[in-house]
């Protein structure tokens, strides 16, 4: 299986680990990864600011760098909803098999155990994007519960945003501070060490307050918690 | 007289006060929790909710495409019963209408059904002006008119206030507009309600002129529906000798048939119960009452022109948008600065009204685009969709300074190279990452931590990979 | 050009995607939605539902001698009825027949109101009056407090589809599900408002 990696800007350029980990993963499960050059951002900021005109070219990128493979998969539920669900707005036709990496494990690999290990507490917050546009519903959850030495707790509130909406903690910064306080408060709840998503701009607007604010609480991509094994924790 | 949206702040500012007022934001935690979970219940035990949620949509579609038809289809039908209709261009016309039908059977006093048209188009400020006293008949409504107040919800016009406030409102406030409220009155909702009963009871009885809007308006039968809860619905519909409704032209459905789908979707997406307890249906004048119509436009017709703005017209004002809405949830209803907040607001209110300010222009922006409104729409109103659009049509014009800092990443991330530069630079300059961000960017520091970038980013790592350096 | 011309223009300006042979029936209405479905007996339906939002309800045999009850309970003495109710409902209270129509001062000093109804739907726990003879005018159930409705088995049914197919759209009706209610303080529901705050609901079943 020939596999795509669209890694995203915001993993490309902040949160570098999460693609090498979605690498070491899919390699591991016995795909061949490419990662096109060429590709840069999904458009996404853009068009959810209402700049459609400079998305329709970072658009255009995306087909034409992506185009040809077997899948494509993308480490964040937002940028492959933005994808799937907006580009033919734009006028751009996506390419064919463009996969959330949940959804890629679950439905194209057909698998759940990945033969990760991760001996932490762990919760999970369902990105809205994941949840409501791409609809992956307990797929991330089953991969996580098949992670040897992961003890998976409940989130409360799981459903609710988190707040970050791009350029709305920006330009709402009140809301979306009081949202992510409201967010954070339930991860506290919950006692986990690490706080799980599939997609980084969520977490880097939680994480940032759980930092902030001294929490303790890590958060972690998925894919890097899929790409764990026991020999990363010796 | 309750006070008016005009000059509201665009809605970060305004939505910044109600975050920082607790009261408030218990207030209406509590409300909306409440009310979402009943809606969840009461939905879930519907086997067909998709499919009737699914000819909801349709039956509006339906309705919009063929609106000319449908309406006068409803005129013809409405008229033969023996009802009179008018048309209303706008809301000075609306409220000239009624304030000369009202003056025609020589009454000083209306009471009123909770209607959101009437409340759009601020009907008890012209009745005001032309010395007639319009009573709100509906608790909320109630709270609202004696606390000279603000509407803050579709359902529950006051669902900001609590227990204590409205005990104080009614203690403070009912003598002057009536009967005051009993002298021991406790804060129970019990209690509460039952002041209203007393305060409202000679009202209803002696009542000449009834003023109310409408749910749906049946075409092919020129049948009214309106659902409530009280039973000041039904005292206002049926003991005076008058009836005014005014509906705005989108209110309609083709058929009688078409109220199985309506009478299941809004009773349990809005009040979260299988069935509201009091519904009135009418048809023309009834029971030797003499009645009017007015079908209200007042930028309907320019909502219905924008083919994807159209869908909002769909809606039957149930309000579970607004209960699921984490925005709505901090901001309160008020900050949308209209009749209609939350996130059917935010797509109604800038297309009735026009991008005509800095308050429409900001209420496309006040979403996360989290979805959950859609999901809950009961006709299915693509509601990110709606405010994606407007957001286009914001930044066509003006907006320069954003425009040119888009413009500018845009060119950055449509070059790979240049994007590998600035990765670069960041790389270099970690350790000088800023605690805070200066300009615009300080609202993300100001409550969470600037992320660090890394040395090395995914693309270098990656190539760096490919020329055989391995891993790490 | 009046207002009413100049909307519709507006309507139909705005519509000018609209194919102009399209017909408004060719919008497709996918209409898969149960129009009634199979579930548990539908008297056991409406008493649960009904008690559900506080009526209280009862199952009979004998109409007369249960209303007769239920307003001895009630200590109901002067009741309004419509002119249709049979006056072997109404027992040792005093009928106040609504005939010629009684002012609504008069109503709302009277103890309650007895009537029957058009249609029940089991699963919402509605009871749909229409104004027929057994049940008056619509201000008739509205301002006596208490509200006394006989309903038999063959007017009950399951869904709402069912009911609207049963309903006559040209007569007034009140769809009454529970005694009149708020939820408008904190979003909780309080029985007992401007309609009558006690519904009584006797379903009358046939012997045998």
């Amino acid at each position: 299986m020939r596999v795509g990696l669209f890694v995203t800007c915001v993993n490309d350029t902040l949160f570098p680990g999460t693609g090498q980990a979605t690498v070491r993963l899919l390699e591991r499960l016995g795909c061949t990864v490419d990662f096109p050059l060429e590709q840069t951002c999904c458009g996404q900021m853009h068009f959810n600011t209402g700049y459609r005109d400079d998305a329709r070219p970072l658009a255009r990128r995306f087909a034409a760098a992506l185009d040809g493979y077997d899948a494509v998969v993308v480490p964040s539920g937002s940028c492959a909803a933005m994808v799937r669900e907006w580009y033919p707005t734009l006028g751009v036709k996506p390419p064919a098999g463009v996969y959330e990496l949940s959804e890629f494990l679950v439905d194209v690999l057909e698998v759940t155990d990945v033969g990760a290990y991760f001996p932490h507490t762990v919760t999970y917050h369902p990105t809205c994007h994941s949840l409501r546009s791409l609809r992956v519903g307990s797929r991330p959850l089953d991969l996580l519960a098949k992670v040897r030495g992961l003890t998976l707790v409940p989130l409360g509130g799981a459903d609710e945003c988190c707040g970050f909406g791009g350029t709305f903690s920006l330009k709402n910064p009140a809301v979306s501070a009081a949202m992510c306080a409201d967010k954070v408060r339930n991860v506290l709840d919950t006692g986990a060490e690490v706080l799980c998503a599939t997609d980084n701009s969520c977490l880097m607007h939680i994480g940032g307050s759980l930092t902030r604010q001294r929490t303790g609480v890590r958060v972690v991509h998925l894919a890097e918690i899929l790409a764990s094994t026991e020999g990363d924790a010796s | 007289m309750s006070g008016t949206f005009v000059g509201m702040p665009a809605f970060p500012e305004a939505a910044s006060r109600a975050v920082g007022d607790a009261q408030l934001r218990h207030n209406l935690r509590k409300a909306t929790h409440t009310i979402r979970a009943k809606r969840a219940a009461v939905v879930g035990e519907q086997p067909d909710w998709a499919e009737l949620r699914a000819a909801g949509a349709a039956i509006k579609d339906r309705t919009l495409r063929h609106l000319d038809v449908y309406l006068e289809r409803l005129e013809s039908a409405v008229t033969a019963a023996g009802g009179h209709v008018h048309w209303a261009e706008d809301a000075a016309e609306a409220n000239r209408i009624v304030v000369d039908l009202v003056k025609a059977t020589g009454e000083t006093e209306v009471v009123k059904v909770k209607s959101m048209a009437t409340q759009e188009i601020d009907l008890n400020t012209a009745l005001d002006a032309a010395g007639i006293r319009a009573y709100e008949t509906d608790l909320a409504e109630l709270i609202v008119q004696l606390g000279d107040d603000l509407p803050s919800h579709i359902l529950v016009p006051a669902i900001h206030r609590n227990r204590a406030e409205i005990r104080e409102i009614f203690t403070g406030r009912m003598a002057s507009w009536g009967r005051p409220a009993p002298e021991d009155l406790q804060d129970d909702p019990r209690a509460l309600a039952e002041a209203a009963r007393l305060h409202l009871r000679e009202r209803f009885l002696s009542a000449k002129v009834g003023i109310s809007g409408a749910n749906f308006a049946v075409a092919e039968t020129g049948t009214l529906v309106v659902l409530e809860s009280e039973g000041n619905g039904r005292m206002c519909l049926t003991l005076p000798e008058t009836l005014i409704s005014v509906v705005g032209i989108e209110k309609i459905v083709p058929t009688w048939r078409d109220l199985e789908v309506f009478m299941q979707l809004l009773p349990r997406s809005s009040t979260g119960e299988r069935m509201n307890p009091y519904t009135s249906m009418w048809t023309g004048a009834t029971e030797g009452q003499e009645f009017h119509l007015v079908l209200l436009d007042n930028g309907r017709t320019s909502v219905l022109a924008d083919r994807v703005g159209r869908q909002a017209l769909r809606c039957i004002r149930c309000s579970a948008c607004l209960n699921v809405c984490p925005v709505y949830e901090r901001a309160g209803g008020h900050a949308y600065g209209s009749v209609y907040p939350g996130p059917i607001g935010a797509i109604l209110t800038p297309q009735l009204r026009g991008l005509t300010g800095p308050l429409e222009e900001s209420l496309p922006y006040a979403s996360t685009l989290c979805g959950a409104c859609y999901d809950v729409c009961p006709v299915a109103i693509n509601i990110p969709e709606v405010l994606l659009d407007l957001r286009a049509k914001v930044v066509s014009t003006g907006h320069r300074g954003e425009r040119l800092a888009m413009g500018a990443a845009r060119r950055v991330l449509d070059n790979p190279k240049w994007l590998a530069v600035a990765q670069r630079s960041a790389g270099r300059l970690r350790r000088w990452t800023p605690r805070r961000l200066p300009g615009p960017l300080s609202a993300w520091s100001d409550t969470r931590e600037v992320p660090v970038p890394p040395r090395e980013s995914f693309r270098d790592w990656w190539t760096r990979r490919q020329k055989g350096g391995g891993d790490r | 050009m009046s207002s009413r011309d100049r909307i519709l223009a507006r309507v139909r300006s705005a519509l000018a995607d609209v194919p102009s042979t399209e017909r408004p029936e060719d919008v497709e209405v996918p209409r898969a939605y149960e129009r009634s479905r199979s579930g548990p007996d539908v008297v056991e339906l409406l008493v649960d539902r009904l008690a559900d939002y506080k009526a209280i309800v009862h199952e009979v045999t004998d109409v007369a001698a249960a209303v007769a009850d239920a307003l001895r309970r009630r200590e109901a003495r002067r009741v309004a009825a419509p002119p249709g109710v049979p006056a072997a409902w109404l027992g040792d209270a005093e009928a106040v027949r609504d005939d010629p129509a009684l002012a609504a001062a008069e109503l709302d000093r009277l103890d309650g109101v007895v009537t029957g109804c058009a249609v029940a739907i089991a699963e919402t726990g509605t009871i749909v009056l229409d104004g027929a003879d057994d049940q008056g005018r619509r201000a008739l159930t509205l301002i006596p407090d208490y509200h006394l409705c006989v309903v038999r088995k063959d007017q009950i049914v399951r869904t709402v589809p069912e009911a609207l197919e049963r309903l006559d759209p040209a007569r007034p009706q009140t769809w009454i599900s529970g005694p009149s209610a708020t939820s408008d303080i904190e979003l909780n529901r309080v029985e007992g408002v401007h309609g009558p705050r006690t519904l009584e609901v006797l379903i009358v079943r046939p012997v045998g």
